[in-house]
């Protein structure tokens, strides 16, 4: 018997196109979350290579470049370094969850990936493997419920340190993730809206089906890229860590592997927060304007390209994420918490109101998501789209009148500048006797 | 006397957020892309030093070979940090040389007197800056070191050519 006739019985017991099941999911899974893993870990040691890449060229210098061809082996040096450091242990720190801080900020920041569909299917002899570690019903809530797991993590460095800088970062940390939560949460409401499903991977192919919702949602693409922002930690909303405030925030007093883990959780959170807006507004592994490719019968190319798709995607939100780092300065504390509950969370909830309406009202008309205008434009994608065009020009103009953040120096209207203008051109007499 | 208060020009229309942050991105990824970059990538690329830069020290010699020093102690004399050691000897003909010339190149403040005080411009700062060692014996230099450096020796400045023209 030849290879081609054993494939052949192979392919008569499993159908290459039916989700694969029995033994073989197993095997797949745990070769998913080794290679997921894997890939994961080695994307977050070259971001932090990326990210002093990305400032030092945005600051006119060069960079690492000494450690290996253009200094690619730059993160092994730093992981070796890290290693190789001592590990202090602060005598007044409490020390079970000064060692357990560092874990619970790492693994959900770690596990938050598994839920997110990288590719199109690959279908092997044993049947379809799902190109997500595992594709949950409930993905979308998975990810909000342990994401904010993460925040335990930095809360309790800050506290069993001991140390008034470390407390203080946690302390707003965890005030900062709270807030930004609750509107991160309302902006994703109006996805769920247009897709009538929280599974990550049926909100991809009703992407594919109905045209990719950054544009029918844009200004809950631009909240939800907002809070992700600052669940995150990253400026302009890192005060967890403020510098210039809290010498290093909540891993003051950490040093060597596990300060490490704390930067791993941060770089492997922006992953997931990038990989999280490229699947629920950028159409996740879809290719722009390539149906063939982006619909079943699958084929291994159609995953390969996919995942390509995929990790440019993804990438092209880490490459934001570092652009704006190196732009913006830090918000103040009062801003933070105006912005995130003044402003984000009244639009977004405004916003889901009129979202619902409109989807109503479009179902009401009797336009199906999936109609298309002449053939090529989704016409309830565009219509949305063109409301939301509007709803952003009348947010951006109406709030963006500096109110949203203004300069401490901003307050004084013409009325106090002629004040002290006046108070500064009269001299007063000069004080006799004493 | 009262004190004159300054009042600065404050914005006073407040600008939008969104805008600004536009812009910066805009400035920032104009850096981003721009090749010419401002370090130098110094062990290979390297500042050109002043024909008057005064580094480490260099002993000149004569077409013998031997250092011109004629042991005067003049550099000791005038050395504002004190770092130079003369003891002086005499040979058979009456020519003073110098038994032991060290100079503390750790106490050195390279202020260049030892080379304008010298009369047989023996002494000179040298246009030479990379001299780190694993230890501070390492920085006194003996006679036999200071003659051994060959890096171009620095400019005197002349009062006739202030600017070295």
């Amino acid at each position: 018997m030849n290879m081609y006739a054993a494939l052949m019985l192979f392919q008569h017991a499993y159908d290459s196109q039916v989700p694969v099941h029995g033994a073989p999911w197993l095997w797949f899974s745990i070769i998913k979350i080794l290679v997921v893993f894997t890939v994961l870990m080695v994307t977050i040691a070259y971001l932090t290579l990326a990210e002093r890449k990305i400032s030092a060229w945005i600051q006119d210098r060069h960079g690492p470049n000494r450690v290996g061809p253009r200094g690619l082996f730059q993160p092994l040096a730093d992981g070796l370094k890290n290693i190789m450091k001592e590990e202090t242990y602060p005598s007044a720190a409490y020390s079970p969850l000064f060692i357990l801080a560092p874990v619970m900020s790492f693994i959900p920041a770690l596990i938050t990936f598994a839920v997110i569909p990288f590719a199109a299917p690959l279908p092997t002899p044993w049947g379809l493997v799902d190109m997500s570690i595992a594709d949950l019903p409930v993905g979308f809530l998975y990810i909000l419920a342990v994401a904010s797991l993460g925040v335990y993590g930095i809360v309790l460095a800050g506290w069993s340190s001991n140390n008034k800088y470390a407390l203080l970062g946690g302390l707003r940390s965890s005030a900062q993730m709270v807030s930004y939560e609750v509107s991160m949460g309302l902006a994703v409401v109006s996805v769920l809206l247009l897709s009538g499903n929280v599974s990550l991977s049926s909100i991809v192919s009703s992407q594919v089906a109905t045209g990719w919702y950054f544009f029918p949602l844009l200004i809950g693409f631009f909240l939800f890229l907002v809070a992700a922002f600052a669940e995150t930690n990253r400026l302009p909303f890192d005060l967890p860590e403020a510098e210039s405030e809290l010498i290093a925030g909540y891993h003051t007093e950490y040093s060597s592997m596990k300060f490490s883990m704390f930067f791993i959780a941060e770089y492997s959170n922006m992953t997931t927060a990038s990989a999280l807006l490229t699947t629920l507004f950028f159409g996740g592994w879809a290719v722009p304007f390539w149906t063939t490719v982006n619909t079943a019968p699958w084929h291994w190319w159609k995953t390969v390209i996919t995942l390509v798709c995929f990790m440019l995607k993804t990438g092209f939100f880490l490459f934001l994420y570092m652009w704006i780092r190196w732009t913006l300065p830090r918000f103040r504390y009062d801003q933070l918490m105006s912005v995130g509950w003044k402003v984000m969370l009244p639009i977004a909830l405004g916003y889901l109101v009129v979202m619902a309406g409109a989807v109503l009202a479009l179902d009401a008309a009797g336009i199906a998501p999936t109609a298309r205008l002449g053939g090529f434009v989704p016409t309830y994608w565009a219509l949305l789209g063109v409301l939301n065009i509007v709803l952003a020009v009348l947010v951006f103009v109406v709030l963006d009148r500096g109110r949203l953040v203004s300069p401490a120096s901003a307050r004084v209207g013409p009325v106090e500048l002629a004040e002290l203008r006046a108070m500064a051109l009269r001299r007063p007499a000069p004080v006799q006797g004493d | 006397m009262a004190i004159e208060i300054k009042v600065l020009e404050r914005p006073i229309r407040q600008t939008s957020y969104v805008r600004a942050m536009l812009k910066g991105m805009a400035i920032t990824f104009k850096h981003l892309t721009n090749p010419h970059k401002v370090t130098w990538q110094y062990p290979e690329q390297k500042w050109d030093l002043s024909p008057r830069w005064r580094g480490t020290h260099r002993m000149l010699t004569d077409e013998n070979g031997k250092a011109k020093c004629v042991a005067c102690g003049l550099c000791p004399q005038i050395c504002p940090a004190n770092c130079i050691k003369l003891v002086p000897g005499e040979d058979e003909e009456g020519n003073r040389y110098p038994l032991v010339y060290e100079i503390d190149e750790f106490r050195c403040i390279f202020c260049g007197y030892c080379q304008e005080v010298c009369p047989e411009e023996a002494i000179h700062v040298g246009r030479h800056y990379e001299n780190s060692e694993y230890s501070r014996a390492g920085f006194v230099y003996d006679l036999e070191r200071l003659t051994a450096q060959t890096h171009p020796v620095c400019e005197m400045w002349d009062p006739a050519d202030p600017r070295g023209e």
